[in-house]
């Protein structure tokens, strides 16, 4: 007997396009002759560069220092020699500071990481503080750093931990390879977040595309209190407001956060480099990303240094077949279109999508015909055309009054819109305005 | 029947009656060359004078607070008109336009990235700095165009935009509306521009566009005083801008223009015959 599985109101199911790589193993990239580590990774101030040219550092040694709380710092991915630091081309698409390095091969440790025999006997605020000198930033795309996540309010307690394993994304597998291979360190890193937390609840949400996965941490946590639930294969299912809808089956209320309902939202990854921070010291200088898409040679799950330029991923997964149309850093939903091979991945690069010219549908904009599907496939329950026309009017405090602040840009309305009009761009250009205009009062 | 028409009638009657004493009880007194002024003006509401449309302002030249040669769009005529209602010197203004100060349409400038989105050019400079590999050349979406209340600006089949000397008023709506500061007000009589945006240096502008400033100085060689180049952009010094023609044929990359002798290529708009004509002359 079949039990309806737990989901969220509104969405879609695009093709999962998830078959290249889902069985691939995680292999380790090797170091690229250079790695640029933008000061920029994590939502928030830019960190400050602490080194100069001609500088040789250790890996793992900081390199950019947290400027205020909303910060973190950014460490060296290996040791070697500091070549610049200037503006290179980021992921953003704008020419950002970052630290160039020239790995000396030898990938030396400075001090040797400072571990903890048992982390059980830290409080709270001194594993929050691991984690933020380690520059841990949420891995599921939009990089916020996780000790801001950690350090609630005291009037808000939190009494519910979630476990995002959802990867709703089409082409993305790193998550799902990080749950089937690592399942120890996930563990691990699950038990610190929920002590620095405090709390009682601790479910790990995985889509049902992943039945692998699935038995694997079941399997793990029995005996244990850590749900894990099985969710209905939706996209965007691994958003936050939407994990929390189909776990806690509250809604997040609008301008509010997680935290209001007293849950916090942690992606598989992120629970891993925790992990790493606490027991072993190590700072965020690798991640999982997926390298897939039409245009490349051998897809794969990869171990990546941070500060890696995409072209030497792309060389040695056997370079490109075809004429490449599109990069995107991140899924094909939510990712961010690039210029060119040269943007390093950085610690949000959740997957790097290549796509051959001819799979990249370019179709241009014609009249809205009203049908309705942007609104009925709107997780936030927007009207998306309305606040799409209320943008282009430069109406923005209308676009304000029908909620344009509450869209999560997950791009459901612009996948669905059969006349192809770019409503998340638009929607997301009346953000924009609106908050400027909010600076300004 | 009969019933029916008196008792409308009466409703009509006694509602007449109602609104007659109501007009009387709540007059507003207004003076005189307010209504005048107001009547005087464009009616265009832009705003370039400031004051919250032409209401506003006419209130405020009224009560003294405003000049009345702060209604560019008016130009003479109109601050003549004002100051004569208002019996106060009219003092001349300077004449206005904005001109867009690039010359690279499709076929000139190279694209950083093919762009499908808004057609909006603040939206389009959000992604990656504008889909142009030129840091302030024109994007072409037509975000001025929309802001001008005077239909004054076009696009050029190209994708470039082009500023109508005669129909410009120098409200200054594009300006505050263009994302890459383009657009720029120079004054009527100055026909001669330097039609480029960008601080890049001469190697590398000449990568992305065939009609950029290449900060090459042969201009202010040209024509010592009339040319000032800063921070590698030329533009006219308009102090001295009877004398800046003499470069135009200078130029290598013929990125100065003389608007007398037409405008940039693609556009709609007749040249100019006689310079500095504009509205005022009406």
């Amino acid at each position: 007997m079949m039990k309806k599985l737990k989901t969220f109101r509104g969405g879609l199911h695009p093709s999962e396009h998830k078959e290249q790589t889902a069985h691939l193993a995680i292999e380790d990239c090797p170091l690229p002759e250079e790695l640029v580590i933008p000061l920029s990774q994590h939502i928030g101030a830019p960190a400050e560069a602490c080194v100069a040219k001609g500088e040789r550092v250790a890996k793992g040694q900081l390199i950019g220092r947290a400027r205020g709380f909303v910060s973190v710092p950014v460490h060296a991915s290996t040791s070697g020699e500091v070549l610049a630091v200037e503006a290179r081309p980021h992921p953003s698409g704008k020419l950002l500071p970052a630290v160039v390095l020239r790995p000396d091969g030898e990938d030396a440790w400075g001090e040797a990481p400072a571990s903890v025999a048992d982390y059980r006997e830290l409080g709270a605020e001194e594993l929050c503080e691991r984690i933020r000198a380690a520059g841990v930033v949420g891995l599921g795309g939009a990089a916020f750093p996780t000790h801001v996540k950690l350090s609630p309010p005291p009037e808000k307690p939190i009494h519910t931990l979630l476990i995002n394993g959802v990867e709703c994304e089409p082409y993305l597998t790193a998550d799902h390879r990080l749950m089937l291979e690592e399942t120890a360190r996930l563990l691990a890193g699950i038990d610190i977040l929920r002590r620095a937390l405090g709390a009682r609840r601790v479910c790990i949400g995985i889509e049902a595309n992943k039945p692998d996965a699935i038995a694997r941490l079941e399997e793990a946590c029995r005996g244990t209190d850590v749900e894990v639930a099985t969710l209905a294969v939706k996209y965007p299912q691994g958003a936050e407001k939407q994990l929390i809808s189909a776990l806690v089956g509250r809604e997040v209320p609008s301008g509010g956060l997680p935290m209001d309902l007293g849950v916090v939202v942690q992606n598989v990854g992120t629970a891993a480099a925790v992990a790493d921070a606490v027991l072993a010291g190590k700072p965020l200088i690798e991640r999982v990303t997926t390298l897939t898409g039409s245009a490349l040679a051998r897809p794969g799950n990869l171990r990546v240094r941070i500060g890696t330029p995409l072209r030497h991923l792309v060389a040695w997964r056997g370079g490109l077949t075809g004429e490449l149309a599109k990069i995107l850093c991140g899924g094909p939903m939510m990712g961010a279109a690039q210029l060119s091979l040269d943007v390093p991945v950085v610690r949000g690069t959740s997957g790097v999508l290549l796509l051959r010219e001819g799979d990249v549908e370019l179709r241009r904009e014609s009249a809205c015909i009203r049908c309705g599907r942007c609104v009925r496939a709107c997780p936030s329950f927007l009207m998306p055309t309305t606040i799409a026309a209320y943008a282009r009017l430069e109406r923005f405090e209308a676009a304000e009054q029908f909620r344009a602040m509450d869209c999560i840009e997950c791009g459901c309305c612009t996948y669905i819109c059969p006349a192809a009009i770019p409503l998340v761009q638009a929607v997301r250009h009346a953000k924009l305005a609106i908050l400027a205009r909010r600076r300004k009062l | 029947m009969l019933e029916a028409i008196l008792s409308i009638g009466g409703i009509g009657l006694t509602a007449a009656v109602a609104l007659g004493l109501a007009a009387k009880k709540f007059a507003v007194e207004v003076d005189p060359r307010e209504l005048a002024v107001l009547e005087a003006l464009p009616g265009a509401n832009c705003g370039a004078c400031g004051f919250p449309g032409c209401g506003g302002f006419a209130k405020a030249l009224v009560e003294g607070k405003a000049n009345p040669n702060a209604c560019t769009p008016g130009g003479q005529a109109t601050v003549e008109r004002i100051a004569h209602i208002l019996g106060v010197a009219a003092t001349a203004a300077d004449p206005q336009v904005a001109v867009v100060l690039c010359q690279g349409d499709n076929p000139r400038a190279a694209l950083k990235y093919r762009y499908l989105g808004m057609a909006d050019c603040n939206a389009a400079q959000r992604i990656a700095e504008g889909p142009k590999q030129c840091p302030g050349g024109c994007l072409g979406l037509g975000s001025c165009v929309r802001a001008c209340p005077f239909s004054a600006i076009e696009i050029t089949g190209e994708g470039l935009a082009v500023i109508s000397r005669e129909l410009c008023t120098g409200c200054t709506r594009c300006v505050a509306a263009c994302p890459r500061g383009v657009i720029r007000m120079t004054p009527l009589a100055a026909t001669v521009h330097v039609l480029c945006n960008s601080h890049d240096k001469g190697a590398q502008v000449r990568k992305y566009c065939a009609v950029g400033c290449i900060a090459c100085h042969i201009c202010a060689k040209t024509v010592p005083g009339a040319y000032v180049v800063e921070d590698f952009l030329a533009r006219v010094d308009y102090e001295h801008r009877d004398q800046a023609g003499a470069a135009v044929e200078k130029c290598p990359t013929h990125c100065i223009r003389d608007f007398a002798q037409g405008y940039p290529p693609g556009s709609s708009f007749a040249a100019p015959t006689v310079p500095v004509a504009g509205k005022s002359a009406a």
